[in-house]
């Protein structure tokens, strides 16, 4: 009869169960639509296991208390939408120059501004990389289905760790309002990474921003042992202001290094008949499901079609793309913005003007049938 | 069955949400398929016409919502006659003909049932109309067990309220029966 592992949840659902997996213990956010049913359900499930939740009064002070959280040896995340999603900058930005680990959920809705709060939208595709002012380096995935939204969740935490760093789950009203079957992974079934503490003693001094040989900075849980700075002014390595020319060089290519050089570690995605493809679909999050949807549906007339879905957004796999779409005659981006994606498919590819984009930016959920009137389009065959 | 497409239609509080995610659940906690359920947020879910869209299937299911339904139901005249032309041709539409009156040239196989009269005359309670409901769908689609209806139900809903829940399952079974025989 009924497996106990089996759930038939919602995204934002399946988003907590991920979370929870990966030993999330502090979570304090503003509820907003799409994504409120994340808070709702932590508000009662972080508590039974001994965590922290605290409605905020906005979305900046939701950012600024998981940082906080997170310096004193917390796992946490926040999850938001578009216009939340905006306030939180500022302080994101904190936490790209401070080097906290914590995890922001964006469930994007239609904007700019309010915008459509109900309806599906990927518009947030460019805030996620740039939504914060400065050069910077940022890590940003996305999922389009219960499986990977738990599975993207837990690696977000474990990215998050790995290279302190903010990463942006970046998911869609779509994947998080629908229900589908989520089959919860057993303990130890998926690595967790844990924080990597310093082994420095209480008494000796402790140097927050000195990395170890392999580059990775331990923490020390603030307000334990050990008395340390931080700061979003560059900094030395004791956390405090400096405007030493080398060192502000060096710590702006340190941040955006430790990501940018590890791009092969943090992409993911997944990739259905790609090997003969002459049409590769290129799309992710919800616009995934409609794209797999033609996929499957023209193969089995024998053409020629292949999709890539890429989960790991930000750091862009620009390599990735430049190999999988080598040999196709057209690249057609499916996404629900203008093109946000699709401009940087053009930068990674051979030749961009193979690179098409099926979209919708009306607040609907794009169809098979829109992407397949570009395909008709693009091979000739009329509207 | 190797797919069915569903969608549930009427107005905010007759709890066509809520049956569609029963059936959803029933099919993939008790009956080991596929199912995706999914619904338009809006000012629809406080009156107005309220739709649901739910996929179950032996195979996985990509695309998540349903263009032509191959099961319809509509409770209110306004999701009628708003939903009406979306069913695929020869498909199942049901309706309460308590709130439809129902158009004769739609190709569907149309069904009027008095679900609500039932529920009222038999139960006195109008909050199980949406189960009634699923009870016809279920007689008649033999999409998921009615045990396994009820097995969400008992993790669903307090005790107290599941034997009348079961009465107004059995109601729209019963009707479905009368109606195939």
């Amino acid at each position: 009869m009924k497996k106990e592992n089996i759930k038939f949840i919602q995204g934002n659902e399946a988003c907590v169960e991920g979370a929870l997996y990966a030993g999330l213990d502090f979570f304090a956010g503003y509820p907003i639509t799409p994504s409120t049913e994340i808070a709702e359900l932590l508000s009662y499930r972080l508590p039974q296991k001994g965590g922290k939740f605290i409605q905020m009064e906005d979305e900046i002070a939701s950012m600024c208390a998981i940082i906080g959280a997170s310096l004193t040896g917390s796992k946490v995340m926040t999850a938001t939408s578009g216009p939340g999603f905006s306030l939180m900058q500022e302080a994101l930005g904190y936490a790209v120059m401070a080097e906290i680990p914590c995890v922001v959920v964006d469930v994007q809705r239609g904007g700019p501004s309010t915008g459509i709060p109900t309806h599906v939208s990927q518009g947030d595709v460019n805030q996620a990389r740039w939504g914060t002012h400065g050069d910077h380096a940022i890590v940003t995935i996305t999922a389009s289905n219960h499986q990977d939204v738990f599975k993207t969740t837990v690696d977000a935490f474990n990215i998050s760790e790995t290279y302190r760093t903010p990463v942006i789950l970046l998911y869609d009203e779509v994947v998080g309002h629908m229900r589908e079957r989520l089959v919860v992974p057993k303990k130890g079934e998926l690595p967790l990474v844990q924080r990597l503490r310093t082994s420095v003693k209480e008494g000796v001094d402790y140097h927050p921003y000195l990395p170890r040989e392999d580059g990775r900075l331990p923490m020390s849980d603030f307000g334990a042992v050990h008395r340390y700075n931080v700061t979003g002014l560059f900094h030395d390595m004791w956390g405090f202001p400096s405007d030493n020319p080398d060192i502000v060089h060096g710590l702006l290519r340190h941040l955006v290094d430790k990501i940018q050089n590890n791009v092969n570690e943090i992409t993911r995605y997944r990739e259905y008949h790609l090997k003969d493809a002459d049409i590769v679909l290129v799309s992710y999050g919800s616009s995934a499901r409609s794209a797999n949807h033609v996929v499957v549906s023209r193969r089995s007339r024998g053409e020629k079609l292949g999709i890539l879905e890429l989960q790991t957004l930000w750091p862009f796999p620009y390599d990735l793309i430049r190999e999988k779409c080598a040999n196709a005659k057209y690249v057609v981006v499916v996404e629900m913005n203008m093109g946000q994606i699709m401009e940087e498919v053009r930068k990674a590819v051979d030749r961009p003007e193979k690179v098409f984009l099926a979209n919708r930016i009306d607040g609907s959920f794009i169809t098979p049938t829109d992407i397949r009137s570009i395909l008709r389009l693009i091979q000739g065959k009329g509207v | 069955m190797e797919r069915c497409r569903l969608v549930f239609s009427g107005s905010g509080g007759q709890g066509v949400i809520t049956a569609a995610i029963i059936l959803a659940e029933a099919a993939v906690l008790y009956e080991n398929l596929m199912a995706v359920q999914s619904q338009v947020y809006g000012p629809a879910a406080r009156g107005g016409a309220t739709r649901t869209d739910v996929i179950i299937s032996e195979s996985n299911i990509n695309y998540p919502k349903v263009i032509q339904p191959n099961v319809l139901v509509c409770l209110t005249q306004e999701a009628y006659n708003k939903f009406y032309p979306i069913i695929r041709p020869g498909g199942l539409l049901i309706t309460d003909n308590r709130f439809v009156k129902i158009q004769r040239k739609v190709d569907a196989q149309q069904k009027e049932l008095p679900m609500y009269r039932r529920v009222m005359e038999s139960i006195g309670k109008p909050i199980v109309f949406n189960i009634c409901m699923l009870g016809a769908v279920v007689g008649l689609t033999k999409l998921v067990k009615p045990e396994s209806i009820m097995e969400v139900l008992k993790e669903r809903i307090p005790q107290g309220f599941l034997k009348m829940n079961r009465e107004a399952l059995d109601l729209g079974l019963q009707m479905a029966e009368s109606i195939t025989n």
